[in-house]
């Protein structure tokens, strides 16, 4: 699905990504955890295409293509979704009308046919249950209003109407209570196939008791220190970042 | 909606920019006084009409061109204007067969019809259009259909010659001839424009419009358009304007007075899109226009949207005087600025009356090197007891070498009113720009997006046809201004 292969990315004079190496294959659930700074949100910001960072060296594969030469909508196009750690909001835009604009961009990409606007209602109407996000709420301004936990399920919502191949799913987990998370988690769940993965960003542990990862990549400085199965991840809320840092204490 | 339309229209430049080759007749270049005689001579008008002009125009000769506008420019050198240019008619039209088939063309091209056959036939909307070909207006639509109601819809010169009580009664009771240097010019040199009455107790069946086109060198327009709505009655109206592309500067200097009576009501439209200049601000319209409804009795309403996309210089403050009891002002307006466009524009609302309400909606967008300024006037005058206001005035900037500003007055003489201001600035950010990518949205349909979302309050107030064509020009103009 993904192969990342030493990538280095730098804002400005600082490097933040130095060298990451990562594999993510077709039916996965990867999560990268580690402390604030590591570089977690840079990855997906850098994966997405966000135009603040320098890709410097180092090469992204994503379903056979080279990913850091497609502009950010043909990566989305391609099928990679990042879901927001904090969502923007568009006032005056319906997220319907935000949604039909984008899902037909993608379709178009394709060279698919504009999707119908019965059809189009009738898996708003389905994949809104997934995470039980209000009807009213669609029709709503995209993100306009809407409190911390609707955000995140609408993040979740787009990502359920796009079908995305690889979902990034940057912090979800950040500013949600529990019932939240847990609908979050199940809309995410409900989502995976064999055909799709998921990557997870997160601080804690605790969205990885809903939605189970095969591999668990602890970063640190812009590198992955250590990567492992599940369990890893509880070794890491056991023991807190702090061993990591000084045994992977790296000078600036 | 918008991305469709947006789509269609990517990579157009003003698309409206070319000429038609018709032959002219044109007055000589300069104003005095025997240049206003020339064109009143044209028209055939009677006496009075002459000695309005003239008056206006004696006025305007110790007048000085004003200078308060957050707008610069060149100031034009009005003995260089040509005050009359007509599509040379090779006798009196008596059908449309007979209307010089390169004008047909034109508005063919910029897709007006003025061939009301095809209302028949299914295709064509319920809106009556009169179109004003430089000076003068070449055809009225569907008179005949809204004759039978007792509305007459008609050119302003027709006007003068059929309903001269009307036009004597009603013209300059909003914008008196002496009101401001541009009205008093128009006042003296107006050349043609539309007329419209709708009798007590009539509701227009169709949206009525008017059509302005400049295509003559050299030339101002100065048109005028008076609306009178009588007791009970209501119209929608529709102003539509296109220019060729030329280096020059071209004065439109217009004049539009609505008048309503009581329990009447006028909503008036306008899609501004005069040649804006080129991308380094060579030629392009000064648009300097003066546009006031006065609701004259009570319980009537005067509502002004406008979409304002073209043009080089605009100032321009379509205003309402409240003066009936309960009477309604409105004001809906987006004014896009883009390249080196300027705008100075916004309202005057004038409460007189008791319990006026008054509503102010602006958005600017400013992009590239362009300025666009908000003025307004809330005035509440003593004894306007109860009156209410509400304006929102936002600003939105696209890049960082454009300007937006706002300058409000506010004026309050009776202690009764309520006065509310909002006012907001942001920057198309590139967060929203980066959330629509991410979804698979390009750069111009996202930009299209969130314009057309933050101008949604106004264009919702437009006619249907016109609120399409609306976007269409947000997103022409704006093109290539982020990223």
């Amino acid at each position: 699905m993904i192969t990342i292969k030493n990538l280095h990315a730098s804002i400005g004079d600082k490097e933040i990504l130095r060298g990451i190496n990562l594999e993510v294959k077709a039916g996965e659930v990867h999560a990268i955890m580690g402390p604030n700074g590591s570089g977690k949100s840079t990855l997906s910001s850098v994966l997405a295409g966000r135009e603040d960072y320098d890709v410097t060296e180092g090469e992204v594969t994503f379903n056979g293509k080279n990913l850091l030469d497609l502009s950010t909508e043909d990566r989305a196009r391609e099928g990679l979704f990042l879901a927001f750690q904090y969502p923007i909001e568009i006032p005056g835009v319906s997220n319907i009308n935000f949604l039909r604009t984008a899902l037909n961009e993608i379709r178009a990409y394709h060279g698919q046919e504009e999707m119908a606007a019965k059809d189009f209602l009738a898996l708003v109407k389905e994949k809104s249950k997934l995470v039980e996000l209000d009807a009213k709420l669609a029709s709503r301004s995209v993100n306009e209003g809407f409190s911390g936990g609707e955000k995140k399920r609408n993040e979740i919502f787009q990502m359920a109407m796009l079908n995305p191949k690889l979902a990034i799913l940057d912090e979800t987990d950040s500013g949600l209570d529990i019932d939240a998370l847990r609908i979050v988690a199940t809309g995410v769940n409900k989502l995976k196939s064999k055909d799709n993965a998921t990557i997870v960003i997160t601080h804690y542990q605790r969205l990885l008791d809903y939605i189970v990862p095969d591999f668990v990549h602890i970063l640190y400085k812009g590198r992955i220190v250590k990567s492992g199965g599940k369990e890893l991840a509880l070794e890491m809320e056991a023991k807190g970042y702090d061993e990591i840092k000084k045994e992977f204490e790296i000078a600036d | 909606m918008a991305n469709e339309i947006l789509e269609e229209h990517i990579n157009k430049d003003y698309e409206w920019g070319f000429t038609t080759n018709i032959d002219a007749d044109e007055a000589p270049k300069g104003l005095n006084e025997d240049i206003i005689k020339f064109i009143s001579a044209k028209k055939n008008e009677p006496e009075w009409m002459l000695e309005f002009r003239l008056k206006a125009f004696r006025n305007w000769q110790n007048m000085v061109e004003p200078e308060w506008a957050h707008v610069s420019y060149t100031k034009p050198n009005f003995q260089d204007i040509i005050y009359y240019s007509a599509p040379k008619p090779k006798k009196e039209l008596a059908s449309l067969d007979e209307v010089d088939p390169e004008l047909l063309k034109t508005f063919e091209k910029l897709g007006i019809s003025l061939e009301e056959q095809k209302r028949l036939s299914g295709v064509q909307s319920n809106i009556a259009v009169d179109v004003v070909f430089d000076s003068v207006s070449v055809k009225t639509t569907f008179k005949e259909t809204l004759a039978e109601k007792g509305i007459i819809f008609c050119s302003f010169s027709e006007a003068v010659q059929d309903h001269p009580e009307l036009v004597k009664k009603y013209m300059g009771m909003a914008v008196p001839p002496t009101d401001n240097f541009y009205a008093a010019l128009n006042s003296a040199v107006f050349t043609d424009g539309s007329f419209c009455y709708i009798p007590k107790g009539v509701r227009s069946p169709m949206e009525l419009s008017t059509y302005f086109r400049i295509n003559a060198s050299g030339t101002g327009q100065f048109e005028r358009t008076l609306i009178i709505a009588d007791e009970d009655a209501y119209v929608s109206y529709l102003e539509g304007c296109t220019a060729p592309q030329r280096d020059e500067n071209q004065l439109h200097a217009a004049v539009v007075e609505i008048i309503t009576h009581k329990n009447a009501e006028v909503k008036y439209s306008t899609v501004q899109n005069w040649y804006p200049g080129d991308k380094d601000g060579k030629g392009g319209i000064f648009n300097f226009v003066t546009k006031r409804g006065i609701c004259l009795e009570d319980n009537s309403k005067i509502s002004w949207t406008q979409v304002e996309t073209g043009s080089a210089v605009t100032w321009k403050y379509p205003s309402v005087i409240l003066k009936g009891n309960n009477s309604v002002g409105e004001f809906y307006s987006v004014a896009v600025t883009n390249n080196y466009q300027q705008a100075d524009t916004g309202t005057k609302m004038i409460h007189i009356g008791k319990n006026t309400r008054s509503t102010i909606i602006s958005k600017g967008i400013s992009a590239g090197f362009s300025n666009n300024s908000y003025r307004g006037l809330v005035q509440i005058k003593k004894g306007a007891s109860n009156a209410r206001n509400f304006s929102q005035c936002d600003s939105l900037l696209m890049g960082d070498k454009c300007g937006a500003h706002t300058f409000p007055y506010i004026e309050i003489k009776d202690k009764s009113a309520v006065v509310e201001h909002e006012a907001t600035t942001s920057k198309i950010g590139e967060d929203q720009l980066f959330y629509c990518k991410q979804r698979g949205i390009d750069n111009e349909k996202a930009i299209g997006l969130i314009v057309n979302g933050y101008c949604k309050e106004v264009l919702n107030k437009l006619p249907m046809e016109f609120a399409v064509e609306a976007q269409k020009l947000l997103a022409i103009s704006l093109e290539g201004s982020v990223g």
